[in-house]
């Protein structure tokens, strides 16, 4: 794939989701917590996103409300072309089968009282009208792909591992043959062993039936694993996209800075090196972000201005999108436009 | 499962033999004379000749096994000869009452059926109405209808069967004249006539007892239905693409029913006892009227055998109870 104008398959444009904070006699709105707040990205077909950051920053909303699992507040979502932002959940219905997501909790997000089979082949009953043979051969065909055994059909949640849980919720997500899955934490509740064989799974799965991911983690080493382009969050706002080499080897915002300094270095003399930026205070409120900058009050490199005016995401290299005002000076001639169009074309082959 | 079962049945028998006899022995030990009811003029010998014929003479433990032999052996024979005809009985001894002298086994069999239709119902209907007030209640959470219905719920739980009875008698029967006061017993269904009086006078009963009971379990329906709606598998269900229907009536529903259906599982012993009041008030000759009856008469046989059979009962729908729990939800298996 070397035409580097690829059409994105998901186009996210100045999304909101606010919560109305309802208090008194009447349950007036008094306020909103901002989970997310005017977030923009593509992500390009056969790609991965990886999405990073705190707990409580926002990451899994976004994931949620760019598949309209909420009905949003403000902003425009397109996949394959067809806005979905506006949308009423019944003529949304008809087009989940081409998004999906896999849960961050695989025992939670199995209905406990329904089979492994009933619940990879109940999409199926929704969407399609396939007879008996036909739905069964489908189920034991994504069984196969998840590589869980075939004499599980019929047993219940409950009665398999994390790692088993989360293939069924993979499975599950398949059944359709989705363009774009959104992988909220898949492996945040699973052993480390397992996760990794997790996401060897959703790579090899990827490969093979040429999925787009939106792969949510605050594991910053995973993302480096799996990811194509990664976004960093942080209280509601990208505050960093940029293509996964570029972004570890040279974070260009103060918060991923910190956040990256934070991953472990396997070896110990390396890791006496790395020089750990440690924040002070505490993530503001997501219902009363500060002015300016929402990172001023922790930033270790603060200015005046952070504090009075909101940065802008500027593009300020080739596919590097940075919402900081210490790189206003520096930034791309084109810099300002909407992020993510213009990505680097090999990304997708780079070994890892 | 079956297993399961049998294990708990055989477990029950040591309980239930437990309960007969701290029932027999509390109503034994309490105060109270089988001929303090008869006219003072009968001399204190005759009063001792009648304690006697009454088999008061024998030591308690003596008493409490033959009650128990009348009340596990021959009460059941009898009742076995009663509905088939057959000769099973060999003329055992039966559990008389110190009232009329008549068996215990068949004044209750006489009273079961107005109880079953005047409870039950009241107990069908609560759930019927209970249900999808719950559900409505849940899925529409702080909607005006959600208001109203816990509103009322509160209400119909914590005021009384005694105070709503009295207060639907003065407004339906006094004030309004549409319904009877009292239940008729001897009233019987041949014609139309006869089957609208029979609607008119068991529908306050009914509603008393329906009112209560669905409160109750509207409130359990409308908390579990709430428990599981906020479930990470219902958000499966819906990024699905399923039908709203399909979701909170497949996935929400049948997983919220299973406490709900423990819960009226339970309930059901509560149909034969729970509504003593209710009959009281409306005056219907059901089990509940004749325990307070034997107990106004201190008519102890008759006490010790109603509420040994309520205290059965409650074991047995326990059991029942559990085992639904079992059916419903493969999570629970009882090996």
């Amino acid at each position: 794939m070397a035409d580097g104008a690829r059409e994105p398959l998901v186009q996210v444009r100045g999304l909101k989701m606010h919560f109305p904070i309802t208090s008194g006699l009447l349950r007036r709105q008094v306020g909103a917590v901002k989970a997310v707040d005017d977030v923009s990205f593509d992500i390009l077909p056969r790609e991965t996103l990886g999405m990073v950051g705190e707990s409580g920053c926002g990451k899994s909303t976004t994931g949620r409300a760019v598949l309209r699992l909420y009905d949003i507040t403000a902003g425009s979502i397109r996949i394959e072309g067809a806005e979905i932002g506006s949308l009423s959940q019944t003529a949304l219905r008809r087009l989940r089968p081409k998004m999906q997501m896999v849960f961050q909790d695989p025992q939670a997000s199995l209905n406990p009282r329904m089979t492994v089979a009933a619940i990879i082949g109940e999409p199926l009953d929704e969407h399609t009208r396939w007879g008996r043979r036909e739905r069964l051969d489908r189920i034991y065909e994504l069984m196969d792909a998840v590589g869980l055994n075939r004499n599980f059909a019929n047993r219940y949640p409950h009665e398999f591992s994390g790692g088993q849980r989360q293939r069924i919720g993979i499975a599950r997500a398949l059944a359709l043959n989705p363009a774009f899955i959104v992988c909220d934490e898949p492996i945040a509740a699973l052993d480390v062993s397992i996760q990794a064989q997790v996401v060897n799974l959703l790579e090899e799965l990827q490969e093979r039936f040429g999925l787009t991911y939106l792969f949510i983690s605050h594991d910053l080493s995973m993302v480096r694993h799996i990811a194509t382009r990664v976004a960093v969050m942080y209280l509601g706002k990208i505050v960093e996209l940029a293509p996964r080499e570029a972004l570890y080897a040279d974070p260009l915002h103060p918060y991923s800075q910190a956040l990256l300094s934070a991953v472990p270095d396997p070896d110990p003399s390396l890791a006496e090196k790395v020089e750990r930026i440690i924040l002070t205070g505490d993530v503001p409120s997501p219902s009363s972000p500060p002015q300016g900058c929402n990172f001023c009050t922790r930033c270790p490199q603060v200015m005046p201005v952070c504090r009075e005016i909101e940065p802008e995401t500027r593009e300020v290299s080739h596919g590097r999108f940075v919402a900081c005002h210490l790189h206003d000076a520096t930034h791309d001639p084109t810099g300002g436009r909407t992020p993510g169009t213009r990505q680097e074309p090999n990304q997708q082959g780079v070994t890892r | 499962m079956f297993t399961y079962t049998l294990r708990r049945l055989a477990f029950a028998v040591p309980t239930v033999l437990i309960i007969s006899l701290i029932v027999f022995l509390l109503l034994d030990l309490a105060p109270g004379d089988p001929t303090a009811d008869l006219p003072l003029t009968i001399p204190v010998e005759v009063r001792e000749q009648i304690r006697m014929a009454l088999g008061l003479g024998e030591p308690v433990h003596i008493r409490y096994l033959k009650w128990l032999e009348m009340m596990l052996v021959n009460e059941p024979l009898h009742a076995l000869a009663n509905m088939t005809g057959w000769d099973v009985t060999r003329d055992a001894p039966r559990i008389l009452s110190w009232q009329t002298r008549s068996p215990v086994g068949d004044i209750i069999a006489q009273r079961i059926p107005q109880t079953l239709w005047v409870v039950g119902l009241g107990y069908i209907f609560g759930v019927l109405i209970a249900l999808p007030i719950g559900i409505i209640s849940a899925y529409r959470q702080y909607s005006w209808f959600d208001q109203v219905g816990t509103f009322v719920s509160m209400v119909g739980f914590s005021v009384p069967t005694f105070f709503t009875g009295v207060v639907l008698i003065l407004v339906f029967s006094v004030w309004l004249g549409w319904f009877p006061s009292m239940y008729d017993t001897t009233l019987e269904v041949r014609d139309w006539d006869s089957f609208v009086r029979q609607v008119k006078q068991i529908i306050l009963p009914v509603s008393v007892l329906a009112l209560f009971n669905a409160s109750q379990i509207s409130r359990f329906m409308r908390a579990s239905m709430l428990d599981n709606l906020n479930q990470d598998y219902v958000r499966t269900a819906r990024a699905k693409g399923l039908k709203e229907q399909t979701v909170v009536l497949t996935h929400v529903l049948r997983n919220s029913m299973i406490p709900v259906v423990t819960v009226i599982a339970l309930g059901i012993p509560a149909v034969f006892s729970g509504a003593i009041i209710t009959e009281q008030i409306f005056r219907v000759n059901g089990l509940g009227h004749a325990l307070i009856g034997a107990i106004y008469a201190n008519d102890i046989p008759m006490v010790q055998t109603i509420t040994f059979i309520f205290a059965v009962l409650i074991v047995l729908f326990n059991l029942i109870a559990d085992v639904l729990y079992g059916l419903l939800d493969p999570r629970i298996r009882y090996d």
